[in-house]
C-alpha cells in the first residue's frame, strides 16, 4: 500500500510538471494558428520589412514597429545598463552594510511599482521636460527609453549582484594583497569574472524592455511612421498589439497575432542566449 | 553471558562506480557494546556506517559485494523493508541537524511518520527519548520552542533523542562530536555509556582518544581495509600491526 | 592617457555613488509624487463606493474586489502546479531530457511579454472557451503568467535545502514522500512563500493581460464569470482618458500601498513562521 502511494505521488508530480510543458505548447500553438495565415498571405518578407501598417487598407508591414521596439530598447540599454552595473557594484563593493539593507529593498520596491504608474509618471514629468527643453512633442522614443531604463534597473541589478556575490572572497583578498586598488580589482578582476552573469542579466533586462507594453503606450506617442530621431513618437510591436487589439477583427486581428509571433520568437532567442551564456560558464 | 553477534559483516567490498572504498571487510559487532571504528579520513568509515543502515542506497553510483547480517538476517534480502531497517538501525550525523520545527516536533517526527497519533503517547515517547539523551532537564520547559535555538551540543543530543524515539536496536554515530566543545562532548559520551546498556552502538570517533574513553571494542580502518580490531585496551596499548601503532601515536594522520 | 590608479579609484567611487543616489532619487520622486497627491483622495468613501460617471467620481470598491478575486483565482490555481513541478524537478528526477525541457518551458514562459499572454487569454479563454471577459478568464491567464515565477523560486528554495536534511529523514525511516513533506518542505517554505508574494504583486499590477481578459466593466462583480476592472486597469483608463487626475492618483496610491503591504505583511508572516520552527 505504501509502495503504491509512493508510486502514485511520483506519477502525480510528473503529471503536474508536464503541465508546464503543455501550457507553453498550448500558447505557442494558439498564437501560431491565429497568426500564421496572415503571414502566409502577405508573405513573411513583406510582413517583417513592410513599411506600411494600415489595416483598413490591407497593409500589414510591421517594420516601423520593429524600428520602434529596437530603438526604445537600445535606448533603455544605453541609459540603464551603466547605471545598473554601477548600482550592483555599489551593493557588493561600496555600500556599508547599513546602506545595503536600505538600498536592496529600495530596488525591490522599484521593481514592484506597476508599469502603468511608471507610464503615468513619465507622461507627467519626463514628457514635458523633453518637449520644453529638447523639442518635439515630448511623447518620444527618448521618453520611452528613459522610462524603460528605470524599469529594467531592478532586473539587471539583482541578477548582476548575484553574479558578483558568487565570486569567492579570495579573489578580492588576493588582489588587495597584490596592492591593487579597489577599483582596479573590480574593473580588471571581478567584472570580467562575473561577466557571463552580468551579460545574462542585461539580456533578461532587454527581454523585459522589449516586452513592456503599458508604460510605453503612455509615453511613446504611438505614431505609426518610422521615427527619424529619438524625439519622434513611435510604436513598438507590443504597443501596436495593445492599442489595436480592442477593436481589431478578422485579418487585422490575425495580423496582431502575427506580431505576437514575431515578439515570441525574439524573446525566445533572447532567453535562449541568456541561458546559453550562463550555462557556458 | 552469551555474547550475541548483533551485526555480522562478511567479505564486504564497496564501490563508487569503479573506485573501491571498502576492501574485504570482515567484522562482528556484539549487542550492548560500543564499537569505535577509527582511522584517517577517506578510509571508508563513513561509507561503512552508511551501508549498515542502507543510506548508501541513496547513492546511485554505489554498489557492493558481500554480506551484512542483522540478527542473522541479511539486510539486503528482498523481503527486507528498507524504511523499517532504518528505524532499527538509527544514525546520528557529524553535524547537528535540527529540523526547522520545535524540539517536540523534532523528536516525535519518527513516531509520527509511523502513524502515532495519540498526543499522550507522543508526549511520553518524547520525554523518554529526551531523558535517555540526557537533554530532558534542559528543555522540558520549552519543548515547543524552535529546536534551532539550542546550542550545538544540545542540538546533537536532540538528534540522538530523535533516533531514540524510534526505539532502534543499533545506533550509528558518525563523528557526532566533531563540531562540539569539550563539555558537550563529555555529556554525549556520558549518555552513550548509559545507552549501551540497551542498544548496540557503533561510533566513528573524531579522534582516537574518544575511542579510548568510551569504546569497548575498536576497529582500525585504513584506506578501505580493516587492519585490526579487538577490545579497546588490547588494540590501543598493544597494537599488533605497525600501521595501527603509527596512527595511534600520530606518526601519520 | 594613463590615469593614476588612485585617481581612477576616486573617480570610480564618485560615479558609482552618484549612480546609486540617482536611482534612489528617482524612486523617491515617483513614490512621493504618487503618495503625496494620491493619499488625500483615499477616504472611506473612496474605498467603499463604486465608480460613478465613468470613474470621474465615486470610489473604486468594485475594482478592489475585482483585483482581489482575480488574484485569489490566479494564486490558487498556479501555486499547486508551480510547487508540484518544482518538487518533481528537484526530488524525483535526475537531469535528463525531460527535466531540461520542463525547465526550458518554464523559463521561456517567464520571458513572454504580458501582452502576448493577453492575446492568448483573449483567444483561448474569452473566445474559444466562451468564458467571456471575466474574472475567471483573467485569473486563469494570470495563473499561467505567474506559474514560471513560482516554479523558479520554489525550485531554488527546495534545491538549497541541504541534502543532510533529506538524509535525516531517510535515516529515520521515512519514505520519499514523507521526507519531502516533513523535512524538505518546511525548510523551503520561506523561499516558496517569497515566490508567491512576488506573484501576488504581479497579479495586482498587471494591466495588459488583464484588460484583454477580464475586461473593463465598472460594475461590482457578482461571480467569477463577471467582468471586472482591476485597480491597475482602472488607473490606466483614468490616466489615459484624462477623466480624473485626482482619482487616478488615488488609485495609484492605493495600488502602491497595497503592493507595499503585501510585501511587508507576508515577509513578517514568513519570519514569524520561520522563527517558530527555526
Amino acid at each position: 500500500m505504501k509502495k503504491f502511494k509512493e508510486n502514485l505521488s511520483e506519477r502525480i508530480f510528473l503529471l503536474i510538471a508536464l503541465s508546464a510543458l503543455s501550457v507553453l505548447a498550448l500558447i505557442t500553438v494558439f498564437i501560431f494558428i491565429h497568426g500564421l495565415p496572415i503571414i502566409t498571405k502577405v508573405g513573411i518578407f513583406n510582413f517583417v520589412f513592410g513599411m506600411k501598417w494600415a489595416p483598413s487598407q490591407g497593409a500589414y508591414g510591421i517594420f516601423p514597429m520593429i524600428v520602434g521596439s529596437v530603438s526604445v530598447t537600445l535606448g533603455a540599454a544605453i541609459l540603464g545598463v551603466p547605471v545598473a552595473i554601477c548600482c550592483s557594484i555599489f551593493l557588493t563593493e561600496f555600500a556599508p552594510s547599513m546602506l545595503r539593507n536600505i538600498f536592496r529593498p529600495a530596488i525591490q520596491l522599484l521593481a514592484g511599482i506597476p508599469s502603468v504608474v511608471f507610464g503615468f509618471w513619465g507622461v507627467l514629468y519626463i514628457v514635458p521636460l523633453i518637449r520644453n527643453y529638447l523639442g518635439g512633442p515630448g511623447l518620444s522614443i527618448l521618453a520611452g527609453s528613459i522610462i524603460l531604463a528605470i524599469m529594467i534597473l531592478p532586473t539587471i541589478i539583482s541578477i548582476s549582484e548575484v553574479s558578483l556575490l558568487a565570486l569567492p572572497q579570495q579573489y578580492r583578498e588576493g588582489a588587495f594583497a597584490l596592492g591593487l586598488t579597489h577599483w582596479q580589482t573590480i574593473y580588471y578582476l571581478l567584472l570580467p569574472a562575473a561577466k557571463s552573469g552580468i551579460v545574462a542579466a542585461i539580456i533578461l533586462g532587454l527581454g523585459r524592455a522589449i516586452g513592456e507594453t503599458m508604460a510605453v503606450i503612455m509615453v511613446l506617442g504611438n505614431a505609426v511612421a518610422i521615427p527619424q530621431s529619438i524625439l519622434d513618437p513611435a510604436r513598438t510591436l507590443t504597443t501596436n498589439i495593445g492599442i489595436e487589439m480592442g477593436y481589431a477583427t478578422g485579418e487585422h486581428q490575425q495580423a496582431l497575432f502575427a506580431t505576437g509571433i514575431v515578439l515570441f520568437i525574439i524573446i525566445m532567442i533572447l532567453n535562449a542566449s541568456a541561458q546559453y551564456i550562463t550555462r557556458k560558464k | 553471558m552469551i555474547q550475541q553477534s548483533k551485526i555480522v559483516i562478511k567479505d564486504l567490498n564497496f564501490y563508487y562506480q569503479k573506485k573501491q572504498v571498502i576492501r574485504g571487510l570482515n567484522l562482528e559487532v556484539n549487542s550492548n557494546e560500543i564499537l569505535a571504528v577509527f582511522g584517517p579520513a577517506n578510509s571508508g568509515i563513513t561509507t561503512l556506517l552508511r551501508t549498515l543502515n542502507r543510506l548508501s542506497d541513496l547513492n546511485s553510483s554505489a554498489h557492493l559485494e558481500g554480506e551484512i547480517l542483522l540478527d542473522g538476517k541479511s539486510i539486503f534480502a528482498p523481503e527486507i523493508n528498507v524504511t523499517e531497517l532504518r528505524r532499527r538501525v538509527g544514525m546520528v550525523f557529524d553535524v547537528p541537524t535540527p529540523l526547522p520545527m520545535s524540539i517536540f516536533d523534532n523528536v516525535v517526527l519518527g513516531p509520527r511518520m509511523l502513524g502515532l497519533k495519540s498526543k499522550a503517547l507522543q508526549a511520553e515517547k518524547v520525554e523518554e527519548a529526551l531523558r535517555m539523551a540526557a537533554l530532558w532537564d534542559e528543555v522540558k520547559d520549552r519543548l515547543h520552542t524552535p529546536a534551532t535555538r539550542l546550542s550545538g551540543g544540545q542540538q546533537q543530543r536532540l538528534c540522538i533523542a530523535r533516533v531514540l524515539a524510534l526505539e532502534p536496536e543499533v545506533i550509528l554515530l558518525d563523528r557526532p562530536c566533531s563540531a562540539l566543545d569539550p563539555i558537550s562532548t563529555a555529556k554525549i559520551e556520558d549518555s552513550l555509556r548509559h545507552l549501551k546498556e540497551q542498544y548496540t552502538i557503533i561510533i566513528a570517533p573524531h579522534n582516537v582518544q574518544q575511542a579510548a574513553r568510551i569504546a569497548d571494542k575498536v576497529a582500525f580502518m585504513l584506506m578501505g581495509n580493516l587492519i585490526e580490531h579487538g577490545p579497546t585496551e588490547d588494540v590501543l596499548s598493544n597494537p599488533k600491526d605497525q600501521r595501527t601503532s603509527d596512527y595511534i601515536t600520530g606518526r601519520f594522520g | 592617457m594613463k590615469i593614476n590608479p588612485r585617481t581612477s579609484q576616486k573617480i570610480a567611487k564618485f560615479v558609482i555613488w552618484s549612480a546609486a543616489l540617482l536611482v534612489i532619487a528617482i524612486l523617491l520622486a515617483i513614490i512621493s509624487d504618487i503618495l503625496l497627491k494620491g493619499i488625500p483622495t483615499i477616504s472611506w468613501q473612496f474605498l467603499s463606493e463604486i465608480p460613478r460617471n465613468m470613474g470621474r467620481s465615486g470610489g473604486i470598491s468594485s475594482s478592489i474586489v475585482g483585483t482581489l478575486l482575480l488574484t485569489v483565482v490566479a494564486v490558487i490555481i498556479a501555486t499547486p502546479f508551480g510547487i508540484g513541478t518544482a518538487v518533481y524537478l528537484t526530488e524525483y528526477t535526475r537531469e535528463s531530457k525531460i527535466t531540461r525541457m520542463i525547465r526550458f518551458s518554464a523559463e521561456s514562459l517567464a520571458g513572454i511579454p504580458s501582452i502576448v499572454f493577453g492575446l492568448f487569454g483573449f483567444i483561448f479563454f474569452v473566445t474559444y472557451l466562451q468564458m467571456g471577459w471575466s474574472i475567471l478568464s483573467g485569473g486563469l491567464t494570470m495563473a499561467i503568467m505567474i506559474l514560471p515565477t513560482i516554479i523558479r523560486t520554489s525550485e531554488e528554495a527546495i534545491r538549497t535545502v541541504p541534502n543532510l536534511y533529506r538524509e535525516v529523514g531517510f535515516s529515520l525511516g521515512a519514505t520519499k514522500w514523507q521526507t519531502i513533506t516533513k523535512t524538505v518542505f518546511p525548510s523551503a517554505l520561506p523561499g516558496i512563500a517569497n515566490g508567491i508574494i512576488l506573484s501576488i504583486g504581479r497579479c495586482v499590477s498587471e494591466t495588459a493581460a488583464v484588460i484583454l481578459t477580464a475586461g473593463s466593466a465598472l460594475r461590482m462583480p457578482t461571480s467569477l464569470f463577471s467582468p471586472t476592472r482591476t485597480m491597475a486597469v482602472h488607473f490606466y483608463i483614468l490616466a489615459r482618458e484624462g477623466l480624473s487626475t485626482e482619482n487616478a492618483y488615488g488609485t495609484a496610491a492605493l495600488l502602491l500601498i497595497l503592493i507595499f503591504l503585501i510585501n511587508v505583511v507576508f515577509n513578517m508572516l514568513v519570519n514569524r513562521f520561520v522563527s517558530k520552527g527555526r
